[in-house]
């Protein structure tokens, strides 16, 4: 059914075109190239969960020898914005300024310095004395909505800029609900109804290289900050708003960063060294150390109550899907991940009645944000462990269940019109789905059909699986352009604003831009991210880059493929139709052809010259979902409550794949950033709201020792709307272990874990209760 | 206080501040290669091999290597050619962002100098202490099993 074409340089495993660079320990992040003078600076932060600043004396700190700027609420203006990197005007709420007069959770940002040393700066801090009301804070998302609760934004200037509810007064940072048919009739229809609670928790993405960001003042007045962002364009916009300049005094450069997950689609840090830049006019430099990083951004924690109805032959009546979200002292995107809850879940299977709630609630414990699965994670770890739960209780096997209900290809669910950013969203129909192919490969891959050893005495095992979906791009809301130009010896610049935070995104851009033009990957040198140099993207976020930053990039290579093909039509003595580009060559009529290097030159110094380039813009009416089935294998320690991952199966369908290896790579990787936080990731915080475990000590992640077997299928689909068939792969992976390891642990143990990780203690509490009961 | 060891097989001679992290001295030095990622010695990025044994130089005090041979990813390519390693880090697919990568290097270099054919597991066991959050760690252990394929024949 898909148009299988044959692609020269797509679907190549070429190499990451920054590969050796990495490999040889070159200088190409933040922090390698801070130029001479540079100053460090550092940030205080608050010790109480929930306080109003009384005074600040940073006199002595000023005074310090070698500290060239403070700076505190009493000195920078009050601008409310949202630290959110999102399109403007965001849909995340304006509840943050640079420095506030009130503290909202252990970690909120009080001061910050800049001095000739990092060491001097931390003893710059110590000099700053501040007086705090201490408040009472409200640490229990439950107890954050009920009336006579502390507000954690009592501001008069907080709010919207979209028309969204929001009322701070009650601690609701956000609300969205949508309905389509009547759930109450459906759920009445059904034989049988299901309904429970599930919880999933804070965690932190972890980059190995924490934010950082270097603020220069330039000659002619203006700033570059060099940053380790995955959203370089909101950067510069959300900056200049904080500073009170205008955007084209700003110069944003993104250079390699390591890792981002989403943690980095936030403009955390930018704002202070630009503010300490402007100050001391001196080059400043910030990078969080690690414990401040646990207090950066995380993922929202949730308490997700789903009730669903089926019948007896398997078919789905009615879901009613009810998130209420944590979002901590700060609103930054709280409403768009609730929303995903509801927009990349429930449309995966055919309920012809749905009705989904979710309010969005401010606390005093660390910021959420954005998390690669964005919501997806916390609303499928619901709907897939109870998918399972009714496939047996009506005794059909959780593949068939699943194959029963899942959308097809031409289907479109009521949702995708129902839900999108805040609002309605964008009506679409599934124009390429792999999922019963996914479902048939993983489980021949896990051997699903095959009759489990269930293991003997205290060590039992289970198998698990689950379905996903995610999406890619924000329709209607995202936009990325490129432009390319050719040059003396045939090969081409490509510039794009879109951000390569280690995924690979320059590579994969490369190959499609190589692909239009008929040359090798070579021949395309990549540059991107350069607020002054390269055109707008949005960012790297919503799976985007591959699906709509790679259209703008075919759409360019194509229009300066046709200036090629007009230029070596003249040297080939024919019509610019009958030219053919591959291979580096532009092919004419009767065997003919002539080297790109030959036409570049013809065009830049001899005939009518010109230079070949063209720009494009794309934005994007779908969001087409990736789709994958999961599988795994797992050893439960009945006497010690240790989970053990034995084998690990994802097969993912996410259109062509125009790099298998990286996509393979995407996937590997959030299969086992999934597998930590179902396992072991998890804030623990004393009773006065601090994380006690805000060390890679004691906030255990995955390890090369940790990981099981994992196997990864590639199920080509053709998605006709995507550049050579492409969808995104980035995300949707790491939605898959919180599902599919409780149902595996289930069919070990007879125990169904709704409360996520599923440490030792979890598992021998769920046993002994289960003891208990029988 | 003056120091002297060799750094990559070069003799060096650099004047230290006594408290100096040797983190911070090679990367004042222009070793960028060695990175920062906690500080505390738990994610492994600021690996150098001292005496070819895994070290954390944000732990070790610059002073501490007087008179050893330390080893930074900029002197694992030769004669302008990649280590296999670092070949193989790139044909396994097993850099993403690259960050882990320098100290992902050296931990397999001392385990393959010690260890010329080791199965998955000790590949494992020898990266453990190496964090990574882009890769899942698969790519990384192929590469070094494939890098110790490749010096085996």
């Amino acid at each position: 059914m898909s148009p299988r074409r044959r692609f020269s340089v797509v679907g190549r495993s070429v190499d990451k075109l920054d590969g050796p660079a990495l490999v040889s320990g070159a200088p190409v992040f933040c922090e390698d190239n801070l130029p001479a003078g540079c100053l460090w600076a550092r940030i205080l932060t608050s010790p109480h969960a929930h306080a109003r600043i009384l005074s600040i004396d940073s006199s002595r700190a000023e005074a310090l020898e070698g500290v060239h700027a403070v700076l505190h609420h009493g000195n920078v203006p009050r601008v409310m914005r949202t630290t959110a990197g999102q399109g403007a005007p965001e849909p995340s709420p304006y509840d943050f300024t640079t420095f506030d007069d009130k503290v909202r959770f252990v970690g909120d940002r009080v001061a910050a310095v800049a001095a000739e040393t990092a060491e001097l700066a931390r003893r710059a801090l110590e000099l700053i004395k501040v007086e705090y009301q201490v408040l009472e804070p409200v640490l229990d998302p439950q107890r954050a909505l009920e009336a006579g609760a502390p507000v954690v934004h009592d501001e008069p200037d907080a709010r919207v800029v979209i028309p969204v509810p929001y009322e701070p007064q009650r601690n609701l940072a956000a609300h969205v609900d949508m309905a389509v048919g009547d759930v109450e009739a459906g759920l009445a229809e059904a034989e049988l109804v299901f309904e429970h609670r599930y919880d999933c928790h804070y965690a932190q993405h972890v980059p190995i290289e924490p934010h950082c960001a270097l603020a220069e003042p330039q000659p002619d007045g203006r700033l570059r900050i060099t940053t380790s962002t995955q959203v370089p364009f909101h950067v510069r916009r959300i900056v200049a708003q904080a500073l009170g300049e205008p955007v084209g005094r700003l110069h944003v450069v993104k250079p390699r960063i390591g890792g981002g997950f989403g943690a980095k689609q936030e403009v955390l840090i930018e704002d202070v060294v630009a503010w300490l830049a402007r100050r001391s006019g001196r080059p400043v430099y910030l990078r969080l150390n690690r414990r401040e990083e646990f207090l950066s951004r995380t993922r929202h924690p949730m308490t997700v109550r789903l009730r669903t109805g089926v019948k007896r032959d398997g078919t789905l009546t009615a879901v009613d899907l009810d998130i209420l979200s944590n979002t901590g002292a700060y609103g930054s995107h709280g409403l768009t991940v609730a929303c995903n809850c509801g927009s990349k879940v429930l449309p995966l299977y055919r309920w012809p009645h749905i009705r989904f709630n979710a309010d969005v609630v401010y606390t005093n414990l660390p910021v959420a944000g954005a998390y690669r699965g964005y919501g997806a994670t916390q609303a499928a770890f619901a709907m897939e462990i109870q998918m399972d739960e009714m496939a047996r209780a009506i005794g059909m096997d959780p593949v068939d269940f699943r194959r029963l209900n899942h959308i097809r290809r031409g289907e479109t669910s009521p949702v995708f019109a129902a839900l999108g950013e805040g609002g309605e969203g964008t009506p679409q129909s599934i124009g390429s789905i792999g999922l019963d192919r996914c479902l048939t490969l993983g489980a021949r891959a896990i051997g699903w059909r095959r009759r489990l050893r269930r293991g003997r005495g205290y060590l039992r095992r289970g198998r698990g699986m689950a379905c996903l979906m995610q999406g890619s791009s924000i329709p209607q809301v995202d936009m990325g352009s490129a432009s390319i130009k050719m040059n003396d010896d045939g090969s081409f610049n490509l510039l794009v604003g879109a951000t390569d935070l280690g995924t690979g995104s320059d590579t994969i851009l490369a190959q499609i831009a190589a692909e239009t033009l008929g040359v090798e990957v070579g021949a395309v040198q990549v540059f991107s991210s350069d607020t002054d140099l390269t055109p707008f993207d949005v960012g790297a976020y919503a799976s985007s880059t591959t699906y709509l930053s790679g259209e703008a990039v075919r759409r360019a290579a194509a229009d300066v493929a046709r200036q090629i093909r007009r230029v070596a039509a003249a040297l080939l003595d024919c019509r610019p139709a009958q030219v053919k580009l591959a291979a580096g060559r532009a092919h004419g009529p009767g065997g003919k052809s002539v080297e790109l290097e030959r036409v570049a030159c013809y065009s830049l110094y001899e005939r009518d010259q010109v230079q070949i380039a063209a720009f494009a813009s794309h934005t994007t009416k779908k969001s087409p979902p990736p789709f994958s089935a999961h599988f795994a294998e797992v050893e439960v320690d009945t006497q010690t409550g240790q989970v053990r991952v034995l084998r690990y199966v994802a097969a993912v369908d996410c259109g062509t794949a125009i790099n298998p290896k990286q996509a393979t790579g995407q996937i590997e990787g959030a299969v086992v950033n999934g597998l930590s936080y179902a396992l072991c990731e998890e804030y623990l915080f004393d009773e006065r709201g601090r994380m006690r475990n805000d060390s890679l000590r004691e906030y255990k992640i995955f390890s090369a020792r940790d990981i099981p077997e994992i196997e990864t299928i590639l199920v080509p689909s053709y998605e006709a709307t995507g550049p050579y068939g492409a969808k995104s792969v980035s995300e949707i992976c790491i939605n898959g272990p919180l599902p599919v390891l409780s149902n595996a642990i289930y069919d070990a143990v007879g125990v169904r874990l709704r409360r996520a990780p599923y440490t030792p203690e979890r598992v021998l509490e769920a046993l002994d209760a289960q003891g208990a009961g029988e | 206080m003056k120091l002297s060891f060799e750094l990559n097989g070069r003799p060096v001679e650099w004047e230290v501040e006594p408290a100096q992290s040797l983190l911070e001295l090679l990367r004042q030095r222009g070793l960028k290669s060695v990175k920062w990622g906690c500080g505390q010695g738990d994610c492994g990025s600021c690996t150098v091999l001292v005496d070819g044994q895994t070290m954390r130089s944000c732990l070790l005090l610059a002073a501490q290597v007087q008179g050893r041979s330390v080893t930074t990813a900029e002197g694992l390519a030769a004669g302008g050619r990649l280590h296999p390693l670092q070949q193989s880090f790139l044909e396994a697919g097993a850099v993403q962002c690259g960050y882990c990568t320098p100290g992902m290097l050296l931990a397999a270099k001392s385990l393959l100098d010690e260890i010329p054919q080791p199965d998955a597991d000790q590949v494992a066991e020898a990266l453990d202490g190496n964090l990574c959050r882009c890769t899942g760690y698969k790519k990384i252990i192929e590469a070094v099993l494939l890098a110790a394929g490749g010096q085996s024949t």
